[in-house]
C-alpha cells in the first residue's frame, strides 16, 4: 500500500538516498509493517487521551546560571570540515530550510 | 586468577572492601578475560588498569553498551556514521558508576542505534551467543548480554527501549533489569526513542542488578524526565513470595510461544506457588497491540533523533557530494544500515502530513490504553509475569529478511516499555528450540508498578533462589 | 474593479536577554569569535538532552501578560523537524498546538499567540558572490544557536505598511520596558516578518498571502511591505494570481526575491518533544509575571487622564517616556496639596523650557532638578509665597546648580511681600507717579492698569502677588 512515489517522497524528507533496489524493497517492507500496525485502526479509541510521556512531571527548569562553554578546538576536533573556527557545510543551493 | 571471575559483583565488592582482594587485581583479571572475546561482544576494551578507587563498587569492571557517551572513548552506537567518534563528555550513567568506584571495562557491541532484537544490525559485525555461536544473543544490548553470559565481564549496562535489555538477558541466561522510565538519567545515552529509552543492568544475579541500580538511579538536572527512585535501592533479601499476587495476562500467553519456553514458564509459575505466591489469569486487553503502537512511536521518535547525523559537526561525511542536500543524502545513505534506514523511513512516514493522526495519534492512544490496563491489573495484583521472549535464541540470519518476525520477538517486553514500568528477566531454565537442538536459556519476566523496583527485586531474588539456575554456556545440554 | 485593501499580520521574534541559552548553560553573546559559546548540548552531540532555562520562561510569561494574553494552564514543546546546517538537531524545539499564551492585544491589534522556541545558529555564506544563491559553501557559527526566542504572532489586523511599522515600534517600546530583551533590529534581537495579502475593500475573506523576511529595520519593514503590496496590487490588476511564497527583502534595491523553490512543500512533522515535560505556569509564576510588569504606556495614559486629571496631550507626553513618567509621578507625589495637572504643566512646560534654555541633552531625570525640589517650588508658587515669575527665576537656578528652592528664594530675596502696609505704600507711590494711567482707569479703561502694575513689580523686583497688586490699585482709585 506504500508505493514507489511515497517511498521516494519520504526518503527525500528524511534525507536518505535510496538506490533502485532499496526503493522496491522498502516499499514492500514498509507496507508489510504498516499492514500489521493498521490493526490499531480497529480499536475504539474515542475520547482516549494520547500519551506522549509516562512521567508525571511539570515545570522541570534550570536556573539561568552560566557555566563554561567547551573550548573551540575541542568542539571542532570531530568536525568533518572545519574552517576559520567554524563548521563548513556545502552550499544549500536553491534548497532552504 | 580464575577464582576471581567466579565471584558475583556483590561478592567481589565485599572482598575488595574487606581488603581481601586488590581492586586493581580484580579489574586486571577481567581485562584478561575480556581480551579473549570471541563473540564480537566488545567494540573497545580498557587499555589501562585501575588504581585508587573507592566506593561501593570500587574496582568493579562494567561492560558498557556502546550507546553511552564516554569522554575520549570511541562511542559509535554500532553505527558507521559515528565510526571514530569520541564524545567530548560522559553520560550520567557512566559517571555515576565511576563515582561509586566502578570502571569501564569495555564498550559493547549492539544493534545500530539500539534498533534490533538480535545484535546482527551492528556496523561492526554480529554478536554471537555464548551458548551457541551459531545463534544470536538477542538485542539490542547483545554485546552486554553476551559479555556477561560468556564470562567476559562480571556485569554490564545496556538500554531497553522495547526489550533491549530483557530479551538478550533471556537469550544469554542472565538477569536483565529495565527500571521505571525516569529512574536513571538518559543524559549521554544516545537516543533511539526518547519516551521509551531507559538504562538498566545486565548481571549474573538479582543482587548484582540491585547493586548497579543503586549506583545508577537518581534525579539528574541534565535530564528533565529523570526522577530517581525514592528511598534508593537496597540488596534484596526476601526468601518467599507469601501473600504476593501474580497476574498472568491471558492475551499474551495465548500467542505464539515455543513449546519449550511455555514449559519453563509454567514450571516457574509452579515455583512461585511453592513459595507462597498466588497465580491468577488477568486481562491486559490492549497489550497485544503493543507491537503496533511501539513500531509507530519508536520509529517516529527515532526518525527525529537520528536526523542530527548530518555530516556537519561530527561523525562521517560522504565524499564527493556537491550541494548540501546531496551531502546529507549520501552521508546518511552510507552511514546508516538497512534496519536504521527502515525505521527512519517508517518514522518519517507516520509523522508526515496526512498520516500523523492515523498512526502517531492512534498509537499514543493505544499507549494510554495499555498503561491503564496495567494500572487496573496493579490495583489487584502485585506483579504481572510473562515469558521474556517467545523463543530461545534463534539462528544467525534466521530473521534478518523478515523485519516483522524480528519485531515480534519483542512481543512480551514492549507493553511494559510503553507503560514505562520496571521489569526484570531472570533465567528460569533451559529449553530446546522448536526446531530441536541443544537446550538454551529461557527468561522469566516480572513486571511491577512504576518505581516499585525494590519490591520487584525482592520477588525476583526469592524466585531466583528457589529456581537455582546454575547452568553455564557449554554445559547447556546437561544443565 | 473594487479598491484593494491591505491585510497585514506580523510575526515577531524577540531574543530574550537571559544570561544563558534556552536549553544549556552556554552564555549568550553578540559579536564574539565564532563557536566559542558552544557545548555538546547546543551542538547536538549524540545523547545530549535539553534543560529549559527558568528565566526564559519567566521572561516569556512577562511578555504574554504584557500583551494581555491568556496563558495556557499547560503548554508543551514540540519538535519542528527540518534539515539545515544552522539547525544542529535537525529539529527546532518550539511550541505548536498548545503555545504558552494566546489571544491578547496591544493597542488595537490582536495577538494570535505567543510562544517559546530556540534560535538557529548563524550561517555565513562564503564563495563566489557572497549572496545566498550560487555561493560555494557556508560556515556555521553556533554561538547564537539555542538563544531563547519568543515568537509573537498578530492577527492580520494591520491595514497599511505605515501602521505595521508604527505598531512594531510600539511593541518594541513595550518589550523594552519589560527589560526582557535588547529589542535591537540591527543586531537581530528583534526580527520582524510580515504576512501580506490584499483583498477587495470591505471583503471578509483573506487573499493569498506572502511572507516577507529579512527586514532588519522599521524603515525596511515599511518599505518591504509597501513594495509587496504594490506588487500584489499590480498582479491582481493584471488579472494574475498571487502565489503563496516566502520572499526575501533586499534593502539595497528594495527588491523581493522568492526564497523557497517549489520542489517540496514543507512538512515539519511536528510531534511532542519527548525530552521535555509540560510547562504549567503556577499561580506563583503568573503572579510574579504580573507583579514585575511595569505599567505600560496605554494604561498609564489612561490613569493620568482618569485618576490624575491631566489633559490628554500632557498625559500622552508624560506616559510615552517611562523616565519622564517616573519623574512626574515623584514630583506630583511630593507636591502636597497641589493638583497633579499643575505639576504636569511645570514638568512639560517651565521645566522643559528651562532645560532647553540650558542646552542640556538630558531630560528631567538627568537634570540637576530633583523631582522633590520641583515639587517644593510648585507648592511655593501655588501658596503665593513666591510669584510665578520668581518661580521661573528659582527654576533657572535649580537647573543650573541644583539644590533646594527654599534656599534659593532666601538667598535671592524672592519671598513675596506679605506685609500689606509695605505693599500699599509702594502702590500709592506708583499711582502718584502715573497720573495719566490713573485717569484712564478712573474713566473706565481697565487695560491701563498694566502700566501701574508694571511699576509696582519693578519696585518689588517681582516679589508682589499680581492679583493683590491689582486689588490695591483699584481700591486706591476707588473703582
Amino acid at each position: 500500500m506504500i508505493d514507489r512515489e511515497q517511498v521516494l517522497h519520504v526518503a527525500r524528507l528524511a534525507r536518505l538516498r535510496l538506490d533502485e533496489a532499496e526503493v522496491e524493497k522498502m516499499a514492500g517492507e514498509l507496507s508489510g509493517i504498516l499492514e500489521h500496525v493498521d490493526r490499531i485502526g480497529e480499536l475504539d479509541l474515542d475520547g482516549v487521551e494520547p500519551t506522549s510521556h509516562v512521567v508525571e512531571l511539570e515545570n522541570v527548569l534550570r536556573p539561568d546560571r552560566p557555566r563554561p562553554s567547551w573550548p573551540r578546538d575541542v568542539v571542532l576536533e570531530p568536525a568533518p570540515d572545519p574552517a576559520d573556527g567554524a563548521f563548513r557545510a556545502p552550499s544549500p543551493q536553491a534548497d532552504s530550510q | 586468577m580464575s577464582g576471581l571471575l567466579e565471584l558475583t559483583v556483590a561478592e567481589a565488592a565485599g572482598r575488595i572492601a574487606a581488603g581481601e582482594i586488590a581492586a586493581g587485581e580484580y579489574f586486571d583479571a577481567w581485562r584478561a578475560a575480556a581480551a579473549g572475546d570471541e563473540l564480537n561482544a566488545y567494540l573497545w576494551r580498557a587499555e589501562d588498569g585501575v588504581e585508587g578507587t573507592g566506593g561501593p563498587l570500587a574496582g568493579i569492571p562494567v561492560a558498557v553498551k556502546d550507546i553511552f557517551c564516554t569522554e575520549g572513548v570511541p562511542t559509535t552506537a554500532g553505527s558507521r556514521i559515528l565510526a571514530g567518534y569520541a564524545p567530548p563528555y560522559t553520560s550520567t550513567a557512566v559517571r555515576r558508576l565511576g563515582e561509586a568506584g566502578a570502571r569501564v571495562l569495555g564498550k559493547t557491541n549492539m544493534d545500530e542505534f539500539a534498533m534490533g532484537s538480535s545484535s546482527e544490525n551492528s556496523a561492526f559485525g554480529p554478536v554471537l551467543n555464548p551458548w551457541d555461536r551459531g545463534r544470536v544473543p538477542g538485542g539490542s544490548s547483545g554485546g552486554s548480554a553476551a559479555a556477561v553470559g560468556g564470562g567476559l565481564a562480571p556485569c554490564a549496562i545496556g538500554t531497553d527501549t522495547g526489550g533491549s535489555i530483557r530479551q538478550p538477558a533471556s537469550l544469554c541466561g542472565i538477569v536483565g533489569l529495565k527500571p521505571t522510565y525516569g529512574a536513571i538519567s538518559r543524559y549521554g545515552m544516545i537516543a533511539f526513542a526518547s519516551s521509551l529509552d531507559q538504562c538498566g543492568a545486565l548481571t549474573r544475579d538479582v543482587t548484582d542488578a540491585a547493586l548497579l541500580l543503586a549506583a545508577l538511579q537518581g534525579r539528574d538536572p541534565c535530564d528533565s524526565t529523570s526522577v530517581g527512585i525514592e528511598g534508593g535501592v537496597e540488596a534484596p533479601s526476601r526468601e518467599d513470595l507469601k501473600g504476593l499476587r501474580f497476574a498472568v495476562p491471558g492475551e499474551l500467553a495465548r500467542d505464539a510461544i515455543d513449546s519449550g519456553v511455555r514449559a519453563v514458564f509454567e514450571a516457574t509459575l509452579e515455583t512461585i506457588e511453592r513459595l507462597g505466591g498466588a497465580i491468577t489469569e488477568a486481562p491486559l486487553p490492549h497489550a497485544e497491540h503493543g507491537i503496533s503502537a511501539y513500531y509507530v512511536i519508536a520509529p517516529a521518535e527515532a526518525s527525529s533523533n537520528l536526523a542530527r547525523y548530518d555530516g556537519v559537526r561530527y561523525g562521517m561525511r560522504a565524499e564527493g557530494a556537491g550541494d548540501l542536500t546531496e551531502m546529507y543524502e549520501k552521508t546518511r545513505a552510507e552511514g546508516f544500515g538497512a534496519e536504521v534506514k527502515r525505521r527512519i523511513m517508517l518514522g518519517t512516514y507516520v509523522l508526515s502530513s496526512g498520516y500523523y493522526d492515523a498512526y502517531y495519534g492512534r498509537a499514543q492512544r493505544v499507549r494510554t490504553k495499555i498503561a491503564s490496563d496495567f494500572a487496573a491489573a496493579f490495583a489487584e495484583f502485585d506483579f504481572v509475569v510473562t515469558p521474556t521472549s517467545p523463543s530461545v535464541a534463534f539462528g544467525l540470519g534466521e530473521k534478518t529478511d523478515d523485519p516483522l518476525a524480528m519485531y515480534m520477538s519483542d512481543f512480551f517486553t514492549v507493553p511494559m516499555s510503553l507503560a514505562g514500568l520496571p521489569a526484570i528477566s531472570i533465567p528460569a531454565g533451559l529449553a530446546e528450540p522448536d526446531g530441536g537442538g541443544p537446550r538454551l536459556p529461557v527468561g522469566f519476566q516480572i513486571v511491577a508498578p512504576a518505581f516499585a523496583e525494590q519490591r520487584l527485586l525482592e520477588a525476583a531474588f526469592a524466585l531466583e533462589r528457589e529456581i537455582g539456575f546454575d547452568a553455564k554456556p557449554g554445559e547447556g545440554a546437561g544443565g | 474593479m473594487a479598491e484593494l485593501e491591505a491585510v497585514i499580520g506580523l510575526e515577531i521574534h524577540v531574543q530574550l536577554s537571559t544570561r544563558t541559552k534556552m536549553f544549556c548553560g552556554c552564555e549568550l553573546s553578540f559579536g564574539d569569535q565564532p563557536n566559542v559559546h558552544t557545548c555538546p548540548v547546543c551542538l547536538a552531540h549524540p545523547g545530549v538532552l535539553p534543560a529549559p532555562n527558568e528565566e526564559a520562561i519567566r521572561y516569556a510569561l512577562q511578555i504574554a501578560v504584557a500583551l494581555e494574553c491568556e496563558v495556557a494552564p499547560r503548554s508543551i514543546f514540540h519538535r519542528k523537524n527540518y534539515f539545515y546546517p544552522d539547525n544542529p538537531k535537525a529539529y527546532q524545539i518550539s511550541q505548536y498546538d498548545i503555545p504558552l499564551a494566546t489571544g491578547g492585544r496591544l493597542d488595537d491589534i490582536r495577538i494570535h499567540r505567543v510562544h517559546l522556541e530556540e534560535d538557529a545558529a548563524k550561517m555565513i555564506h562564503v564563495g563566489e558572490s557572497g549572496r545566498i544563491h550560487g555561493s560555494g559553501a557556508s560556515l556555521v557559527d553556533f554561538n547564537r544557536g539555542g538563544t531563547p526566542l519568543v515568537e509573537i504572532v498578530t492577527e492580520p489586523d494591520l491595514r497599511s505598511a505605515a501602521e505595521a511599522s508604527e505598531w512594531a515600534r510600539l511593541l518594541r517600546t513595550t518589550v523594552r520596558q519589560l527589560g526582557v530583551s535588547d529589542v535591537n533590529m540591527e543586531e537581530g534581537s528583534l526580527r520582524c516578518d510580515a504576512n501580506v495579502s490584499v483583498r477587495p475593500a470591505g471583503s471578509e475573506e483573506l487573499g493569498v498571502k506572502t511572507e516577507l523576511k529579512n527586514m532588519n529595520s522599521f524603515r525596511f519593514l515599511e518599505r518591504g511591505i509597501e513594495a509587496e503590496l504594490a506588487r500584489q496590487q499590480e498582479l491582481i490588476g493584471a488579472g494574475a494570481a498571487v502565489v503563496q511564497e516566502t520572499l526575501h527583502f533586499d534593502p539595497r534595491g528594495v527588491t523581493l526575491t522568492s526564497l523557497r523553490s517549489k520542489e517540496e512543500a514543507h512538512d515539519y512533522r511536528y510531534f511532542p518533544e519527548p525530552d521535555l515535560v509540560p510547562l504549567a505556569p503556577t499561580e506563583q509564576m503568573l503572579h510574579e509575571a504580573r507583579g514585575s510588569l511595569p505599567e505600560l504606556p496605554a494604561a498609564r495614559i489612561e490613569r493620568y487622564r482618569e485618576e490624575m486629571g491631566l489633559p490628554p496631550e500632557a498625559a500622552a507626553q508624560l506616559a510615552a517616556d517611562p523616565e519622564a513618567a517616573v519623574y512626574f509621578e515623584r514630583a506630583a507625589g511630593a507636591a502636597a496639596g497641589v493638583e497633579p495637572r499643575v505639576v504636569a504643566n511645570w514638568v512639560t512646560g517651565e521645566l522643559a523650557a528651562a532645560l532647553r534654555q540650558e542646552g542640556g541633552e538630558a531630560g528631567a531625570t538627568g537634570s540637576k532638578v530633583e523631582p522633590e525640589a520641583l515639587a517644593a517650588l510648585v507648592v511655593m508658587v501655588q501658596e503665593k509665597r513666591i510669584s510665578h515669575g520668581s518661580g521661573k527665576t528659582v527654576l533657572a537656578a535649580l537647573v543650573a546648580e541644583g539644590g533646594e528652592p527654599g534656599a534659593i528664594v532666601e538667598r535671592e530675596g524672592l519671598a513675596q511681600i506679605s506685609d500689606s502696609g509695605e505693599l500699599e505704600a509702594i502702590v500709592a507711590t506708583a499711582v502718584d507717579a502715573n497720573p495719566e494711567a490713573a485717569a484712564q482707569i478712573r474713566a473706565g479703561n481697565g487695560r491701563a492698569i498694566g502700566a501701574i502694575v508694571g511699576a509696582v513689580m519693578r519696585e518689588t523686583k517681582g516679589r508682589a502677588d499680581g492679583a493683590e497688586v491689582n486689588r490695591l490699585i483699584r481700591d486706591r482709585l476707588g473703582v
